[in-house]
């Protein structure tokens, strides 16, 4: 064999300058040549340990393998048969978290790109043009309706009707995908490869229906007397605000306005799509996970001249993932670390114009065991603005819960599950991802989705 | 490279079918379409979003009538920009992007005793299916209907059908009182009449106005609120209204609020954040 690489096969990407000019996907994923010579870094363990780091188990070293060998179908229907999602999990996963933080090899040199080699043979399915459809188990004569086109309602989706249930999915918005569509954007995750996925659940005989608000158009009873289950993957809602002065400027937005405007509504390409978004010159985005590194190269792309996160903590304690991180920093975008907002001031129009920031330092470390800011006395000082961005987090999506009371919330107002079945408080409902544990990621909702599937599919089988 | 998916091979519900649109008055129309799940569920206050055609934005719009065997709802709409000229176009046999309903809460119905609704612009029609409920429930209703004069005005005959009394104010005088209903309504009161609850439908300088006149008078004010809306599920935040100090979400926690406790400053602001990019829009 070949001696191996102690680093990664890099990936080719656009680079950082032309990229902000263009809402075009960053990186350009691996050729087969690239993705070889990276299936041969993996040394094929007898006892992996990347797969533990996985939420849905992919069998790892199975489909790296398969690359290796350059048996490409082969290695598609094998990472399928855990992960519907491959093209998605391959781009978004935090994988430095997850997989690859376990990789043997990662421990004296980087570890396997997991997650590119997952993107490429999705990619590389998607291009050939030939998705095979998976047997499906003969009609059970059961009827599913999933409500969220949500990664984790697309998981239960594709589970079940592979199981021989009749599935039907409700969404509220005029396209399926969830945060996939609305929240993630384009430069991140092309759209075209979430209707891909939806398209395939479609043709394996799962029924679509958009702008359906569950709760409003039909009740969790409703279905209940049409269907003989129901899950709920709804996700986040209501998004958090400082709750400081001047928030309700003109200028200010929440993360979820923000970019839904830019990416559901298409706003970057205004004025042929008719949904306005305030192009700024000067962005200065509060928080600091990926939502927030999302929101602050959205703004770049759209025109801004200095595009600025504002975060509380320090470097070290910022929850986006590390690769956002970096292509933030490669962009342009400025950091203003240990700054916490204390007011936004606005001209006499209520038009955003400064957002004042208490000057912080690190204390003790908290609960999470990360170290606490504490304020500076008298260090306050202004960042001029002419855009806003809150970008601090949401609670779970709150419309079937205020229209279903029999349904048992926590105190945050996620719906409470069983984690073993995915079952609630409420006979025959089930429900996963962000809507019961919180803001999370896509593969955990998948993995809670994979978890309901199972509990749905034994709740119908024994049930007579 | 990017493959474009329409929206009709994704998705399975039929679309949308427009049975009827007319223009009421110069740029008021009035639109039923087919929508059978909607009307099965439509209550006095609730409201629909469309998007006329693909690139149109999420436009909430007030249901004005509905009927729930044929199925069918009613709305009226105000031509103002791109996506209601996009709308406006659109005439029977066609097909809506996307209608999405019935949102929001609706309109608390009991009997309160004498009731007044003033409608003003879109709000003549909002107005109208919450006067019936409230006339259903024993309530003695007056409806205040507004306009800059007397051809703008519509469904006069509806409003007198379900009322006890409708009051009509133009700018111009050419019918009924010469001035504003918030006028009028301010010497109604002044004459020492009792009205018990007081509900407001339309732009928001009239409702904050309404509110301004009940509120020397203790009366129990509800304003439908119309911030910009994105979602409609209580997802993107754009909808938020302060009502006594709490921040609100318009789409799941109104639309209809206590007149007396808005921060009308915030929401008169917030109503203008796009007016450049909407002279855009209309260009194209
Ligand atoms: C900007 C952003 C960036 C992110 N980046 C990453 C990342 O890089 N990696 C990662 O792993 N995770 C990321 N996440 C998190 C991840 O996207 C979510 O954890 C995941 O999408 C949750 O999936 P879900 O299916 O539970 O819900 P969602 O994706 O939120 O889907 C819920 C769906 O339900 C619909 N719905 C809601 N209420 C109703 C109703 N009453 N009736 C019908 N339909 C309804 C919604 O419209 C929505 O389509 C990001 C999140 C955001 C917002
Ligand atoms: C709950 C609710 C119910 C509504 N009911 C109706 C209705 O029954 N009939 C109707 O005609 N309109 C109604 N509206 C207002 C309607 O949604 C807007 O007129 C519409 O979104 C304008 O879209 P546009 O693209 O045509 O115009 P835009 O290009 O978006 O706007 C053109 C002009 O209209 C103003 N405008 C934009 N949005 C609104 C708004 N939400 N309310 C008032 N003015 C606005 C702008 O400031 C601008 O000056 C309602 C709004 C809400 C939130
Ligand atoms: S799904 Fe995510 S965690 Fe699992 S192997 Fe793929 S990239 Fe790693
Ligand atoms: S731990 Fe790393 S080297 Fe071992 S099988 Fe998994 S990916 Fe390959
Ligand atoms: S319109 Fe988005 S939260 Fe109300």
């Amino acid at each position: 064999m070949a001696k191996i690489s102690p680093r990664k096969t890099p990936m080719r990407e656009q680079p950082a300058k032309e990229r902000i000019k263009n809402y075009d996907e960053v990186p350009f994923g691996y050729s087969h040549e690239e993705a070889i010579v990276e299936a041969q870094r993996c040394l094929q363990c007898k006892n992996p340990k990347c797969i533990d780091g996985c939420p849905v188990e992919i069998d790892i070293p199975g489909f790296i393998k398969f690359i290796a060998e350059k048996k490409f179908r082969e290695g598609v229907n094998l990472l399928k048969e855990k992960n519907i999602l491959p093209a998605i999990c391959g781009r978004v996963c935090p994988q430095e978290d997850q997989c690859e933080i376990k990789c043997i090899v990662g421990i004296k040199n980087e570890p396997v790109a997991i997650g590119r080699l997952e993107r490429f043979l999705a990619d590389w399915e998607r291009d050939e043009d030939e998705i095979e459809i998976p047997p499906k188990s003969k009609s059970t004569g059961k009827k599913v309706v999933i409500v969220g086109a949500g990664p984790a309602g697309i998981t239960v989706a594709a589970d079940l009707v592979r199981l021989g249930h009749k599935v039907d999915i409700f969404e509220a918005l005029h396209q399926p995908g969830g945060v996939l569509v609305y929240g993630i954007p384009e430069f991140r995750l092309p759209k075209a490869i979430v209707f891909k996925e939806i398209d395939f659940l479609k043709e394996m005989g799962v029924r679509l229906f958009t702008d359906s608000v569950i709760g409003m158009v039909k009740s969790i009873d409703e279905l209940l007397n049409e269907y003989d289950a129901t899950f709920l993957g709804t996700g986040a809602g209501l998004p958090w605000f400082l709750e400081v002065p001047g928030e309700n400027l003109n200028g200010i937005y929440s993360a979820n306005e923000y970019l839904t405007r830019a990416n559901l509504m298409k706003a970057y390409l205004f004025p042929r799509y008719k949904t306005p978004i305030v192009r700024g010159k000067r962005v200065a985005t509060v928080g600091g996970g990926n939502v927030a590194m999302d929101c602050a190269r959205t703004a770049l792309r759209l025109g801004a001249e200095k595009s600025i996160i504002v975060y509380r903590r320090s470097r070290t304690e910022m929850p986006a993932r590390d690769e956002e991180i970096h292509h933030a920093e490669e962009e342009g975008i400025i950091f203003k670390f240990l700054s916490n907002p204390a007011a936004f001031h606005g001209d006499k129009n209520r038009w955003v114009k400064e957002v004042e920031c208490v000057q912080m330092k690190l204390g003790e470390p908290d609960e999470s065991g990360r170290r606490r800011p504490v304020p500076i006395p008298d260090a306050n000082f202004r960042i001029p603005i002419d855009v806003g961005i809150i970008a601090i987090g949401n609670s779970p999506n709150p419309l079937i819960p205020s229209t279903t009371p029999d349904i048992e919330t926590g105190k945050w107002g996620n719906i409470i599950t069983d984690p073993e079945t995915g079952k609630t408080s409420k006979p025959g409902v089930f429900a996963g991802g962000d809507v019961a544990t919180g803001a999370a990621t896509v593969i955990l909702a998948m993995g809670a989705g994979k978890i309901a599937a199972r509990g749905i599919h034994d709740y119908l089988m024994n049930k007579t | 490279m990017i493959k474009v998916f329409s929206l009709r091979k994704l998705k399975n519900a039929d679309m949308v079918e427009i049975l009827e649109r007319i223009q009421i008055a110069p740029n008021v129309h009035s639109c039923t379409v087919e929508a059978p799940d909607v009307a099965r569920k439509a209550l006095p206050g609730q409201f629909v979003i469309i998007i006329p055609d693909e690139y149109s934005e999420r436009t909430p719009i007030t249901i004005a009538d509905w009927d729930a065997k044929k199925g069918t709802i009613t709305f009226i709409f105000l031509e103002i920009g791109a996506s209601t000229q996009k709308l406006a176009e659109l005439n029977s046999g066609d097909l809506i992007y996307s209608f999405t309903g019935p949102l929001g809460k609706p309109m608390e119905i009991k009997k309160f005793g004498t009731v007044a609704l003033v409608g003003g612009c879109y709000g003549i029609g909002g107005i109208y299916p919450v006067a019936r409920a409230l006339k259903k429930s024993g309530n003695k209703v007056i409806c205040f209907s507004e306009a800059r004069s007397k051809f703008l005005l519509y469904w006069n005959d509806k409003l007198e059908e379900v009322s006890d009394e409708v009051r009509y104010a133009t700018v111009d005088g050419s019918l009924g009182i010469k001035g504003h209903s918030h006028d009028d309504m301010e010497e109604y009161l002044k004459a020492g009449k009792k009205i018990d609850r007081v509900i407001a439908i339309g732009c928001t300088f009239m409702m904050y106005r309404v509110s301004e006149v009940t509120r020397p008078f203790g009366i129990d004010t509800i304003v439908s609120m119309n911030p910009v809306m994105i979602d409609g599920t209580g997802m993107c935040g754009a909808c938020r209204v302060v009502v006594d100090g709490e921040t609100k979400f318009a789409c799941v926690d109104g639309p209809h609020f206590e007149g007396h406790k808005i921060d009308w400053d915030i929401i008169m602001s917030r109503r203008k954040a796009y007016l450049e990019e909407e002279i855009i829009s209309q260009e194209r």
